[in-house]
C-alpha cells in the first residue's frame, strides 16, 4: 500500500515536473518565419558579395568587426583594435568563442578566412577587394593578430566587417556545395545551419553556445519570397511572421492594420542623378529641336544648380514615395559617419532655376534624356518620371528611358548616358565620395562609379588624407570637409534617402537597421 | 492509294518505302544543328545585353576589381573565343557553372525541373479534365444558357492577364478565406527518384492555386477546341447514320463524336505543353513556386549566362522531342499525312 | 420564292443572329472609335509631361486636380488622369496587338505554306526555325531587342512579331499538309498550274478558317503579352503607357485600397479582349462551311 502511494506520488510529481518543464520549454520553443525579398544564391559567405547572401550569412557566421543599427562599427569576434603604427593594425580577438561543431575559434581561423576569398576565382562579385590592402598578417598569440598595410589605411576595420570568419577545420578545401549542404557551414554565429532549399527557404536552429545575446527563437525559417505582393499576402495570411522591403504603396495599409506592427529606419541608400561633365557633346543632350548644343550645359555649375533647384524634393517624398523617404542634402544618410548636418537639401525654387538657366545662356532651356533602371531601387521609374515632369516646368524637355538593371549598369559604365539615376549605400561619407565624385583614377581606385566624371583635385586630396588618418574623429572632420567642398558645386543632383521598412505580427518587434539587413536574432517577442 | 499522276508518282513510291528510323535519325541530326544555333543566339544575345559583373559587383569595388572579376569569368575575351570555349566544354558534357550560384548550371536546372513539371502536368490535367466535358456540353447545346455561359467564361479565361488572376486567387482564397496557402510548394516525398509534392494532402493544398492559375489559359483553349470540334462532328454523316441506326445519344456522343475530335485536341495538348512550361514563369513568380521558370527570370536579370544557355538548350530539346513524337503519332494516326521528308 | 442572298448579305444575316456577338461588335466599334479619336476626346494628354503634376497623384475618382481638371476615374501615381490614360492606352494596346498579329500572321502564313507545299529540306529548315523560335522565352527575346535597339513602341511590336510568327507557321503547316494531299491540289498540280497560283488561290483559302480563329484569339494574347512585357519593364516606354503598363503600375496598389489605378484600365482591357473574341467567335461560326446545315 505504502509503495503504491509512493509510486503514485512519484508519478504525480514527475507529471508536475514534466508539466513545468513544458511550460518553460514553450517559452523558448518559439519559431520565427521571415519572408525575405531576394533570393539567396549560396551559403558560402566568401563567394558572392551581394546583400541577400550576406544577410543569410550573418545568421550563421560572424566577422571580426560588426556594425550596429546606425552602421557604426562595434566589436564582433575582435574585442578591440588599434593602430600600433601608421601601417600596422593590431586586433585582439574574443576569447572562449566556439564554432558550431564545438571547436575553438582562434587566430588561425581568421587568417584562413581572410585568405579564402582569393581562392574563389569564378565570382562576379568577389570579396577580394576587402583584403587587398593587407600585405602581411602576423599571429602574435592565439588571440592577437597584426595586419600590415603598405600605406596608412584607416578603413581596415570597415573592410574586415565584410569578411566572415569560417572554421578552418570545416572549410578547408570546401566548395560552394559543401556550404550549401551544411558540411562546411560551420560558423560562430547565433544560429546553426539546418537546411538550405535553394530558391525556397533556409532553416536554422539556435546556437545555445553563442558568445553574444542569445536569440529568442530556437527555430528560424527564412522564406524566399521575391514578388512583393506574394510576400505581403504571406504576412496577411499568416504564413510568415515578418517580412522586409515593403513597397511604399502598401506601407500605409499595413500601418493601419491592427494585427501588424511596422518598423522603419532611414536606410543608407541615397538616390541621386549623375550628370555628364566631361564630354563636349554628350549623348542624348540637345536643344529642343534636336540639334546638338554648342557646349555641354552640365559643365556650367549654374546649370547644375538650376536643375537641382527645379526639383521639388518634398513632392517626391510625399507623393512618389508616399512619405517614406527623407530629402537628401548629403550623399550619405543622417546616421552615417561623415554626414554633415549643415548641408540641407536644395530648396525648390523653379523661378530661380529659370533665371540661372537664362544666365548660363539657356533662356529657352534644352532637351535631355533621363536614364534610370526600373527594377533596382524603390519606385525608381516613378522618381525618374517625377523628375522629368519638374524639369519640364523650368523649360528642360526631358525624355525618359528606363530599363532593367541587367541592361542599365553595363550601358552606364560604358558611358552611354548623360543624365542617369543611381542609388548608393555606404558605411561612411568618404567612401561614398571616393566612389562617386572623386576624379576617376583606375590605379588609385578612385571614382569607379563617377559616371559624370566630376573632378575637384582638392576633394581628392582631402579624401586621400582622410583614408590615411587613423584617428576616427579627425577622419570624420576631413570627410565632412570634403563633402561640404564637393557638394557646394552640385557634382550630382541629390534626391532622397530611402526608408527601410519591416512589417511583422503585433506580438513581435524588430530593431530596424540602416543597412537594411533583416536579422532573426534582432526580432524579439513582445 | 492515289492514281499515279506525274509528280505524285515519286511521292507515293517513296511513301511505300518510307522508313521511320531514317526519319528519326535525320530529325535528330537537325536537332543538334538547332541546339548549336540556339546556343550561339543566346551567347550573342547575352553579350549584347551586358555582363553580370556590372550588376553584381560590390559597390565599393574599384575599376581594378571590376576588371579582374570580368577577366576571372572569361568575359573579357572576344565573343567568338568565349563561344568556342563553351562549345569545347559542352561537347564534354559540361555546360558551365552558374555565375551567381557557383554550381553546375545543369544541376541547378534539373533540381528545379520536377517542381515545374509537376505544376505543368497538374495544370494540363486540370485543363483537360475540366475542359473536355465543358467543351462537349457547350458544343452539344450551343444556344443554351449553360453553353453560352461556358463560352463567355472561356473568353474570360484567356483575356485576363495571368499575374492579375494569380493575385486575385491569392487575395480571395489565401488572405480573405484562409482556405489555401498563399505561396510556396508543399512538403515533398521521393517518388521514382524524383521529389514530388502531390502525394501529400499538404502538398496538394499548395498545388491547387498555382495549377489553377496556370490552367486557365489552356482550359479556355480546350473548351473552345472541343466545342468547335463537337459542333462540326455533329453535322457529319456518320453521326446521322449512327442516330438513324437507333444508337442512344450517350453512345453517339461518348463513343463516336469523342473519338473523332480527340485527335486534333491531343495534338494541341501535346504541342502546347511546351508553352505551358514557358507560361509557368509568371505563375512561379507570383506563387513563389521554386521551379525552372523563376530560375530563368532571375538568371536573365543578372545575366547568368551559363544558366540561360543550359535552360534554353534543355527547353529546345524538350520541344524537339515533343514535336518529333507528335509528328510520328500524327503520321501514324492520319494516313492522309505522309511525312514530307518522303517527297524531299 | 426565296430571294437569292449575296454571300455578304448571308454572312451579315447569320452574324446578326447572335445578340451577344452584336453586343460585342458594338463595344468593339466604340473602342475603336475611342482609340482613333483619343486626342480629341481626352480631357488631358497623359503623354505630355508638362501637363502632369505629381502633386495630383493617386487621387480617387471624382477629385479635381490643381489645374481644375476633374479626374473622373481618379489619377495614377504620376498624376495622370486615368480616363485619358485609358483612351490613349487603348490606342497603344490595340495598335501594338493588331499590328504585331497581322505581321506575324503574314510571316507565319508564308512560312507555313512554303513548308507544307515544298516539303523536304525547305520544310525541315523552316520547322527547325519554328522549334527554335518557340522555345526561346518571349522575355529573353524582348530583353535582347531592348538592349540592341533601345526602348520604343516599334521595338515592342518587333519583339511581339518575333515571338508570335512561329505559332502561325506551325498551325498553317499542319492544316496545309492535310489539304496538300487532297485531290483538288493533286488535280491542280497535274494541270501544271504555277506553284504560286496553287498556293495562293487553292491552298490558302482552305487554310484560312483555322487561322482566322487562332489569329483573333492571338490578338488578345498579343495584347496580354505586351502587358506582361510591360510588367517586366521591357515593353513600351513608361511615359506612353499602354493598358498593360497602366495595369502594372496599379498592380502595386491592389492591396492598399487605391483600386482605381489598376481596376479601370483592367476593365478596359477586359472589354477590349472580350469584345474582339465575341465578334471573332461568331464570325468563325458563320464562315465555317462545315457548320452550314
Amino acid at each position: 500500500m505504502a509503495s503504491t502511494i509512493q509510486t503514485a506520488t512519484a508519478c504525480i510529481l514527475r507529471g508536475f515536473a514534466l508539466f513545468a518543464a513544458c511550460g518553460v520549454l514553450s517559452v523558448h520553443a518559439a519559431e520565427l518565419r521571415i519572408g525575405l525579398a531576394a533570393d539567396v544564391t549560396s551559403l558560402d559567405p566568401h563567394f558572392l558579395n551581394v546583400a541577400p547572401n550576406n544577410n543569410a550569412a550573418w545568421h550563421v557566421f560572424d566577422a571580426l568587426v560588426h556594425v550596429d543599427a546606425n552602421v557604426r562599427i562595434v566589436p564582433g569576434l575582435a574585442v578591440s583594435w588599434r593602430a600600433i603604427d601608421p601601417t600596422t593594425w593590431e586586433f585582439k580577438l574574443r576569447k572562449g568563442v566556439k564554432f558550431h561543431d564545438g571547436s575553438d575559434f582562434t587566430a588561425e581561423d581568421v587568417i584562413f578566412s581572410l585568405e579564402r576569398p582569393a581562392t574563389l576565382t569564378a565570382s562576379p562579385g568577389p570579396f577580394t577587394g576587402f583584403v587587398k590592402p593587407i600585405i602581411a598578417k602576423k599571429i602574435v598569440d592565439p588571440w592577437t593578430i597584426r595586419f600590415k598595410t603598405d600605406a596608412p589605411y584607416a578603413m581596415l576595420p570597415y573592410d574586415l566587417n565584410s569578411i566572415f570568419i569560417v572554421s578552418k577545420k570545416a572549410a578547408t578545401g570546401a566548395s560552394t556545395e559543401d556550404f550549401n549542404s551544411g558540411r562546411a557551414a560551420v560558423g560562430t554565429g547565433p544560429y546553426k545551419f539546418v537546411r538550405f532549399a535553394r530558391g525556397d527557404r533556409i532553416e536554422l536552429a539556435r546556437n545555445d553556445a553563442y558568445w553574444g545575446e542569445k536569440s529568442a527563437w530556437n527555430k528560424v525559417t527564412l522564406r524566399i519570397l521575391p514578388a512583393d505582393t506574394t510576400r505581403i499576402a504571406a504576412l496577411l495570411a499568416g504564413d510568415v511572421d515578418a517580412i522586409e522591403n515593403i513597397p511604399t504603396a502598401d506601407l500605409t495599409r499595413l500601418k493601419a492594420d491592427a494585427n501588424l506592427r511596422l518598423e522603419q529606419k532611414v536606410s543608407w541608400r541615397t538616390l541621386f542623378l549623375h550628370m555628364d561633365q566631361y564630354r563636349d557633346q554628350p549623348p542624348h543632350l540637345s536643344d529642343k529641336s534636336g540639334k546638338p548644343l554648342a557646349k555641354n550645359p552640365f559643365k556650367d555649375a549654374r546649370v547644375r544648380l538650376a536643375v537641382s533647384k527645379a526639383i521639388n524634393r518634398r513632392a517626391i517624398v510625399e507623393r512618389v514615395m508616399e512619405g517614406y523617404a527623407i530629402a537628401a542634402g548629403n550623399l550619405v544618410s543622417p546616421p552615417v559617419f561623415g554626414h554633415v548636418d549643415a548641408l540641407k537639401p536644395e530648396t525648390y525654387e523653379p523661378e530661380a532655376a529659370k533665371k540661372l538657366l537664362a544666365e548660363a545662356g539657356y533662356p529657352d532651356g534644352f532637351a535631355l534624356t533621363l536614364h534610370a533602371p526600373n527594377d533596382r531601387y524603390v519606385n525608381d521609374d516613378q522618381v525618374a518620371q517625377a523628375v522629368a515632369q519638374m524639369l519640364a516646368r523650368v523649360g528642360i524637355q526631358a525624355k525618359i528611358e528606363t530599363m532593367p538593371a541587367s541592361v542599365y549598369f553595363g550601358k552606364a559604365r560604358a558611358g552611354e548616358f548623360s543624365f542617369a539615376l543611381l542609388g548608393w549605400g555606404s558605411f561612411s561619407g568618404d567612401l561614398a565620395l571616393r566612389a562617386l565624385v572623386a576624379t576617376p583614377n583606375a590605379e588609385k581606385g578612385y571614382g569607379a562609379w563617377n559616371w559624370g566624371r566630376y573632378s575637384n583635385p582638392k576633394v581628392d586630396t582631402l579624401l586621400e588624407q582622410g583614408f590615411a588618418t587613423l584617428v576616427e574623429n579627425k577622419r570624420e572632420a576631413l570627410a565632412r570637409e570634403a563633402a561640404t567642398l564637393a557638394l557646394k558645386e552640385v557634382p550630382v543632383i541629390l534626391l532622397h534617402h530611402q526608408l527601410a521598412s519591416w512589417a511583422m505580427k503585433k506580438n513581435i518587434a524588430y530593431s530596424p537597421r540602416t543597412d537594411e539587413y533583416t536579422f532573426a536574432h534582432h526580432f524579439r517577442p513582445q | 492509294m492515289p492514281p499515279p499522276f506525274p509528280g505524285s508518282l515519286h511521292s507515293s513510291f517513296r511513301a511505300l518505302s518510307f522508313s521511320m528510323p531514317v526519319f528519326i535519325i535525320r530529325r535528330l541530326m537537325q536537332s543538334v544543328l538547332v541546339l548549336c544555333f540556339m546556343s550561339l543566339l543566346v551567347f550573342v544575345g547575352v553579350y549584347a545585353i551586358g555582363n553580370p559583373v556590372d550588376i553584381l559587383i560590390n559597390p565599393q569595388a574599384d575599376q581594378a576589381d571590376i576588371e579582374r572579376a570580368i577577366a576571372a569569368l572569361g568575359l573579357d575575351k572576344p565573343l567568338w573565343e568565349q563561344y568556342l570555349i563553351f562549345l569545347k566544354q559542352a561537347l564534354l558534357g559540361d555546360l558551365g557553372k552558374s555565375f551567381a550560384y557557383n554550381i553546375p548550371a545543369i544541376q541547378l536546372i534539373l533540381e528545379r525541373m520536377p517542381a515545374t513539371l509537376e505544376l505543368a502536368l497538374a495544370a494540363t490535367g486540370m485543363a483537360v479534365l475540366l475542359g473536355i466535358p465543358l467543351g462537349l456540353w457547350a458544343g452539344l447545346a450551343p444556344d443554351s444558357w449553360a453553353g453560352k455561359l461556358i463560352m463567355t467564361g472561356s473568353i474570360l479565361g484567356f483575356s485576363l492577364p495571368t499575374f492579375w488572376v494569380g493575385l486575385m486567387l491569392i487575395m480571395v482564397f489565401a488572405v480573405e478565406l484562409g482556405w489555401l496557402p498563399s505561396n510556396g510548394r508543399g512538403p515533398t516525398t521521393e517518388f521514382l527518384g524524383v521529389a514530388v509534392s502531390f502525394l501529400s494532402w499538404e502538398g496538394i493544398r499548395h498545388l491547387i492555386l498555382p495549377a489553377t492559375n496556370l490552367a486557365l489559359f489552356k482550359l479556355s483553349l480546350i473548351i473552345r477546341l472541343t466545342r468547335a470540334g463537337t459542333r462540326e462532328a455533329l453535322l457529319q454523316d456518320y453521326v446521322k447514320f449512327a442516330r438513324a441506326k437507333g444508337l442512344s445519344n450517350a453512345r453517339v456522343v461518348g463513343v463516336h463524336v469523342l473519338k473523332n475530335i480527340m485527335i486534333p485536341i491531343v495534338t494541341v495538348i501535346g504541342l502546347e505543353f511546351g508553352s505551358v512550361i514557358a507560361f509557368a514563369i509568371v505563375t512561379e513568380s507570383i506563387f513563389a513556386w521554386p521551379g525552372m521558370g523563376k530560375l530563368i527570370i532571375d538568371s536573365i536579370n543578372v545575366l547568368d549566362r551559363p544558366v540561360i544557355v543550359a535552360y534554353l538548350l534543355i527547353i529546345v530539346s524538350l520541344f524537339i522531342l515533343i514535336n518529333l513524337t507528335v509528328d510520328i503519332i500524327y503520321s501514324l494516326l492520319d494516313p492522309r499525312v505522309r511525312i514530307s521528308e518522303a517527297r524531299g | 420564292m426565296q430571294r437569292e442572298q449575296t454571300p455578304l448579305q448571308r454572312i451579315v444575316a447569320d452574324f446578326a443572329r447572335s445578340k451577344l456577338a452584336l453586343a460585342g461588335l458594338a463595344v468593339l466599334v466604340l473602342i475603336l472609335l475611342i482609340a482613333v479619336f483619343a486626342p480629341l476626346i481626352s480631357p488631358q494628354n497623359p503623354y505630355d509631361l508638362a501637363q502632369l503634376d505629381v502633386q495630383d497623384s493617386r487621387l480617387p475618382p471624382g477629385s479635381r486636380s490643381g489645374d481644375g481638371l476633374t479626374f473622373w476615374l481618379g489619377s495614377d501615381d504620376q498624376g495622370r488622369d486615368i480616363l485619358s490614360g485609358i483612351f490613349y492606352g487603348l490606342r497603344i494596346s490595340l495598335g501594338v496587338g493588331v499590328a504585331s498579329t497581322l505581321c506575324a500572321v503574314f510571316i507565319g502564313l508564308t512560312m507555313g505554306l512554303c513548308a507544307a507545299y515544298f516539303g523536304g529540306r525547305t520544310d525541315s529548315v523552316i520547322m527547325r526555325f519554328v522549334d527554335i523560335q518557340l522555345s526561346f522565352p518571349a522575355i529573353l527575346i524582348a530583353l535582347i531587342l531592348l538592349a540592341l535597339l533601345g526602348q520604343g513602341i516599334e521595338k515592342t511590336i518587333f519583339a511581339l512579331i518575333t515571338v508570335q510568327w512561329a505559332y502561325y507557321a506551325r498551325t498553317v503547316r499542319s492544316t496545309a499538309l492535310v489539304e496538300r494531299r487532297k485531290e483538288y491540289i493533286e488535280a491542280a498540280m497535274c494541270l501544271a498550274l504555277p506553284p504560286a497560283r496553287i498556293v495562293f488561290r487553292h491552298l490558302l483559302p482552305n487554310c484560312l478558317p483555322p487561322l482566322i480563329v487562332i489569329a483573333t484569339v492571338q490578338v488578345a494574347a498579343a495584347i496580354a503579352l505586351e502587358a506582361t512585357l510591360s510588367y517586366l519593364g521591357i515593353g513600351v516606354p513608361i511615359t506612353e503607357p499602354s493598358l498593360g503598363l497602366l495595369i502594372k503600375n496599379g498592380f502595386d496598389y491592389m492591396l492598399s485600397g487605391k483600386y482605381w489605378i489598376s481596376f479601370f484600365p483592367g476593365i478596359a482591357l477586359l472589354l477590349t479582349i472580350v469584345s474582339i473574341n465575341l465578334v471573332a467567335d461568331q464570325l468563325r461560326d458563320v464562315l465555317n462551311p462545315r457548320l452550314q446545315k
